[in-house]
């Protein structure tokens, strides 16, 4: 490990790289007496797409989940070692969760628009923060629905319940709701893996223009995706069940899919295993 | 060898096509009878009159009033109670001996007869706590029958709003309280909703709680310290004294006729809400 | 894993980490003392609501055993529950005639019922075609609903005829009783048993056909034996109803305190005394009451504790 235990208790990320939005350091994670990741160090560069790949149940959404502390609300769990975000640690005592979630977008893989009208969906977040103002929520609703790529679609259908949309209309829907509360970064889980082809290209564009204003970190099954959309790629891997992933290979997207360094990696991307 | 078989076989299904069908016979029976002996004596004037002289005769107008009225206030006792308390086993409690006898007293309660209720609501509420023979009296004695009907059919509506949707919440920065309050809550309303439905026709059709709780004084209720019968209480009067069996029979269909409508309305509600989500 | 928010950090530890989280807008906000408060409020709210539960059965339990009490002190507790007769104008309140009463119509009930109700489950769950279910199974719930002295009131007028015809007397008594109970039990042991043959999964269903099973091997052999934890529950809950129930039986029983003498002879049960009574009883008479209210208080719940351990049996697989 490339970090001390006093630099772990201060929870101040040694090098403070202004580039580096989330910072990773020696993180293990378990959910009972199970491990479920064991020692990963990464950084997650600004205003840049990370794809996280590997096999199923290689605990790329439980690490995803670390970043908002998402798994607080699972019973049982527990971590060691420090995140930080902006140079500040997350876990650190006495820090607001659900603040930190605020400011850490997430996106699950299922659409899980709220059963209310779409309106109500995209306000539901500024409304939480105190926002009472009508022109205010108009506007931010607009915008916000405009950024995902789903105004064309909606504006005049606002007061229509958010269940009635089709499956890639509602994940735009999930995705403005998540930018009407301007997050720094964006956590996507799988986002397109339930819905159909022509919204996942909608979705693949919509990462592009957010990246210059939102951090990106997704978690993909799709390579072609992952090699399309991201600058950097995080491959993990369970090698024994039972035992925790780790992080195998953390590089930039380029490098990974055209000569990985380790042998692993290559013969995930080819194909061979996964 | 083969034959056998094949006779055992439609031997043994003619037998539960049997049990099936006289299940619904029997209980279709009693429906029916009632329903035919009933239905000639149920009138505006049946409804919405006193009866009078010895025999009862006239309409059930108090009866009603009494029936609507401490079903109506036992529900309103019950409702945020037993919403609540389902949130608490469904939203934040820990598996625990806490909550293991939170779960015990609930099956409890749920299984002791109406008549212990009865005796309970008679000493605690009209002796005890000096309330009388009332319409509140019975109303809090019917809200403990109503409550682990309530909190069971709650919190398995609460369960039953996926957990993905609860994230979207989470994720946007939401406290648990907003998320129980603006998501979870209102995504599980028509189920809740139905469940109160329910539950407050079981205490329509209750009268053992009724008979040592309200009384069983003709009287029409105003304020909740008032005394009163209730419809089930005056039609086992009338069927044990044998008197105006005419207007028993309309007692009884009446009183089928509302729960009817308290059962369907839930299950159209159920219904409704599946439709929309589906 | 339980869902559920782990409980957060309390907000007196985070003077001492206040150094890496600075104050400002681009930086992580603490817990507000007034969100962790406000939080903490709402959740203990919860558990004391959740708690009135408890408290119903304690006050419940408390209540009518202190009315009750005296009776075992006064007229002695092996008198009380063992004692041969109920004559309260002689003060003599002997409960096991009337205890047996209730043994008796119970399990006549149960004899009568349970065979019918479990038929018509297995009928509707892997019998009846899609169309008969989905009619008959809301009519078999909404007839849960009918209200008791409904029964009792076609009990008296229909039933009891015929029986005073097949016994002879008034058709006051066990068999009038049996029947009705019957007919009340079979919703609630029906819908359960048909719960509990629903939740086996399809593919055992499968499988055994598969093998060139009939239907009747599958539902005998293998459905059956799978779904017998959750008959026994509703059998159980069945039984806890038919002992519980006051009105219908009170109303064709005959009320006669007295040892059973056959199925046309009236009979008295527990809880039909207790109403036949109570309108005049005082004294050490009323107190007896009470006495029998907790007796039928613990029958209930010992029901509801034989459930639970069952359901254990069943989490261990057995």
């Amino acid at each position: 490990m490339n970090h001390t235990l006093a630099e772990l208790q201060s929870g101040v990320a040694p090098a403070a790289d202004p580039t580096v939005k989330i910072a990773v350091k020696g993180l293990d994670f378990f959910y009972g007496d199970f491990q479920a990741l064991t020692d990963i160090t990464c950084d997650i560069r600004d205003n840049a797409v990370t794809a996280f790949i590997g096999p199923s149940g290689c605990g790329k959404s439980t690490f995803l989940r670390c970043f908002n502390r998402m798994n607080d609300l699972i019973i049982g769990t527990k971590h060691a070692g420090l995140i930080t975000l902006d140079g500040q640690d997350i876990y650190a005592p006495g820090v607001d969760p659900v603040d930190l979630r605020r400011r850490i977008g997430m996106i699950f893989q299922q659409p899980n628009p709220f059963p209310m009208s779409i309106y109500d969906n995209v306000a539901y977040g500024p409304r939480l923060h105190g926002m009472k103002k009508k022109a205010d929520l108009d506007e931010v609703v607009e915008t916000s629905l405009k950024r995902a790529n789903v105004w064309k679609e909606v504006k005049d259908i606002l007061g229509r319940g958010g269940l009635t949309l089709s499956g890639g209309q509602q994940q735009r829907l999930c995705i403005a709701r998540v930018l009407a509360v301007q997050p720094d970064v964006l956590l996507m889980d799988e986002p397109c893996s339930a819905i159909d082809p022509t919204s996942v290209q909608k979705i693949e564009d919509l990462m592009a223009e957010l990246k210059s204003s939102v951090t990106i970190i997704i978690v993909t099954h799709n390579m072609q995706q992952a090699a399309r959309v991201s600058d950097e790629t995080a491959f993990f891997l369970q090698e024994v069940m039972g035992e925790p992933a780790m992080l195998v290979e953390f590089g930039r997207t380029a490098e990974i899919f055209t000569s990985p360094k380790d042998k692993r990696t290559e013969d995930y991307i080819t194909g061979r295993f996964g | 060898m083969r034959d056998m078989k094949r006779i055992t076989n439609a031997a043994a299904l003619s037998v539960f096509w049997f049990a099936g069908l006289t299940t619904v016979v029997l209980l279709g029976a009693v429906i029916l009878y009632v329903f035919v002996n009933g239905i000639g004596h149920i009138n505006l004037a049946f409804i919405f009159t006193r009866p009078h002289g010895v025999n009862a005769e006239g309409g059930i107008w108090p009866m009603i009033v009494a029936t609507l009225y401490v079903t109506g206030l036992a529900m309103l006792i019950v409702t945020p109670i037993a919403v609540l308390a389902a949130v608490y086993l469904a939203e934040y409690a820990v598996q625990g001996r806490l909550v293991r006898t939170i779960r015990f007293a609930a099956d409890t309660l749920a299984g002791v007869p109406s008549i212990v209720m009865g005796l309970f609501g008679l000493a605690f509420f009209v002796e005890g706590l000096g309330i009388g023979f009332s319409v509140l009296s019975g109303a809090l004695a019917l809200s403990f029958l109503m409550l682990p009907i309530v909190m069971r059919t709650t919190e398995e509506a609460i369960r039953a709003v996926p957990k993905y949707i609860r994230w979207g919440s989470y994720g946007l920065g939401a406290t648990k309280w907003q998320t129980v309050s603006r998501i979870t809550i209102p995504a599980a309303m028509p189920r809740i909703i139905t469940g109160i439905i329910l539950a407050t026709g079981r205490a329509v059709g209750e009268t053992a709680v009724v008979i040592f709780t309200m009384g069983t004084m003709i009287f029409t209720p105003v304020l909740p310290t008032d005394p009163g019968r209730s419809m089930t209480v005056h039609l086992y009067q009338m069927a044990m004294e044998g008197i105006n069996l005419p207007a028993a029979f309309g007692t009884a269909l009446l009183l089928m006729v509302m729960i009817l409508f308290f059962n369907l309305s839930a299950r159209w509600l159920l219904r409704r809400n599946r439709r929309m989500q589906g | 894993m339980a869902e559920g928010l782990r409980p957060d950090p309390m907000p007196e530890e985070r003077e001492a980490t206040a150094l890496s989280v600075r104050g400002d807008a681009g930086t992580l906000k603490l817990v507000s003392k007034a969100t962790y408060f406000k939080e903490a409020a709402l959740k203990n709210l919860f558990l004391a609501c959740a708690f009135m539960a408890v408290a119903a059965v304690a006050l419940i339990f408390v209540f009518v055993g202190y009315r009750g009490w005296p009776v075992f002190t006064e007229v002695g507790a092996s008198n009380f529950l063992f004692g041969r007769e109920w004559l309260p104008t002689q003060d003599l309140f002997g409960i096991l005639p009337l205890f047996v009463g209730s043994i008796v119509v119970t399990i006549g009930a149960l004899l009568l019922g349970t065979p019918l109700a479990v038929g018509a489950a297995v009928f509707l769950s892997e019998i009846a075609p899609p169309k008969v279910r989905s009619v008959v199974r809301p009519a078999i719930e909404l007839l849960a609903g009918v209200p008791s002295v409904v029964y009792g009131f076609f009990g008296l007028l229909i039933l009891r005829p015929i029986v005073a015809d097949l016994t002879g007397g008034l058709g006051f008594g066990p068999l009038t009783a049996w029947i009705i109970l019957a007919i009340m039990i079979v919703p609630t042991i029906a819908t359960l048993t048909e719960d509990a043959l629903q939740s086996i999964p399809n593919g055992i269903r499968e499988a055994s056909y598969a093998m060139g099973a009939t239907t009747w091997q599958t539902i005998s052999r293998v459905l059956l034996p799978a779904a017998k934890i959750g008959i026994v529950d509703a059998i159980i809950l069945g039984m806890g109803r038919a002992i519980g129930e006051t009105m219908a039986v009170l109303m064709v029983v005959g009320n006669a305190p007295g040892f059973f003498r056959g199925m046309g002879k009236p009979l008295s049960t527990l809880t039909s005394q207790i109403v036949m009574d109570m309108p005049y009883a005082s004294g050490l008479h009323r107190t007896a009451l009470f006495g029998m209210a907790i007796i039928l208080f613990l029958v209930s719940m010992g029901l509801v504790l034989t459930v639970r351990l069952l359901s254990r049996f069943k989490e261990e697989g057995l």
